[in-house]
């Protein structure tokens, strides 16, 4: 697998993830700046958490302009896997790639804690790893992570299995208890929990493997079908 | 030359948590009668256009693709004609 890791000026997550699937998952990861035109010849993008522009006018508005945003577009058109944690899930909302909105958490508090989550889909390219109804455990580091979509839009999601994650308690108040979703073709997943932040038992934990295997995985299957 | 006074605010289905705790506050001051509070942005926009139509068009599309997020924000302005 080849992934493409973004870096927006205030990305605070990018090392991690190129920590990630690097260091612990052994794949070749490269780091693309936000000007970069171009994402050809790679799996998987992943867009990481941070305050990318200062989260000016709102988390993700800014970041859904940057040149690399274009190239995104035309990656995920093409059905592309696109993964995008926390600030990253915010730049996918606002850029319409995936539906519904990221507003203040309930609390109005800034939340960080390792947070229970229920697998709602594991039939999804970022789930296979794990089992439907399992729970894991992942940090979560967000002000804004209620997510919000209008009822027709919750509906829709429900009836197409897109809710990949749910959380056991919800912390921020989002709509149905999501907390990961993918778009209606599957390949592109936004969550708010921080997979990258479990994938070491020394940091805690290694719930958030699963979704980097499970990319593995459905990448490998990708390169075999070019393949054949 | 055009000026554009732009209000952005939460559509009435989405709960602004920000309004919330304002209102708490202000009921803790003794402001018991604040039956309701709305928290938005407000921007000022001054531009160079042809006609208060294509101005009105183009302050349209600035904000559906930048200053709110169509999602969960609704928009209306106020446009008027400024010495050039």
């Amino acid at each position: 697998m080849k992934a493409a890791v973004l870096s927006f000026p205030g990305s605070n997550c990018d090392e991690d993830l190129l920590w990630a699937v690097e260091t612990v998952c052994g794949q070749a990861a490269t780091m693309v700046p936000a000007d970069h035109t171009d994402l050809t010849g790679y799996d998987l993008v992943l867009v990481p958490g941070g305050f990318s522009y200062g989260d000016y006018l709102r988390s993700g508005a800014i970041a859904k302009f940057a040149p690399v945003m274009t190239a995104l577009q035309t990656f995920a058109a093409a059905g592309g896997y696109v993964l995008g944690i926390c600030n990253g899930f915010q730049i996918l909302t606002e850029a319409g790639l995936l539906p519904g909105a990221l507003q203040w958490n309930r609390s109005l508090q800034f939340i960080c804690e390792p947070e229970p989550l229920i697998v709602a889909n594991a039939n999804t390219a970022f789930s296979t790893a794990y089992t439907s109804g399992q729970r894991i455990v992942l940090p979560i580091a967000h002000g804004e992570g209620n997510y919000y979509a209008d009822p027709d839009t919750l509906a829709t999601l429900e009836a197409n299995g897109q809710v990949v994650f749910r959380y056991a308690h919800n912390p921020n108040g989002s709509a149905n208890d999501i907390a990961g979703l993918t778009n209606a073709q599957g390949n592109v997943l936004g969550m708010m929990p921080h997979p990258e932040r479990a994938v070491e038992a020394l940091l805690g934990g290694t719930d958030g493997l699963g979704v980097f295997r499970s990319l593995i995985e459905a990448t490998k299957g990708a390169s075999d079908r070019v393949a054949n | 030359m055009y000026k554009a006074k732009i209000y952005v605010n939460y559509k009435p289905s989405v709960l602004d948590p920000k309004a919330e705790v304002i209102k708490k506050t202000l009921g803790r001051l003794g402001q018991t009668n604040v039956q309701d509070v709305l928290v938005g942005k407000y921007f000022e926009l001054t531009l160079q256009a042809n006609s208060e139509a294509a101005a009105r068009e183009q302050i349209d599309a600035i904000c559906d693709q930048m200053l709110a997020n169509v999602n969960m924000e609704s928009y209306r302005f106020d446009l008027t004609a400024v010495g050039a």
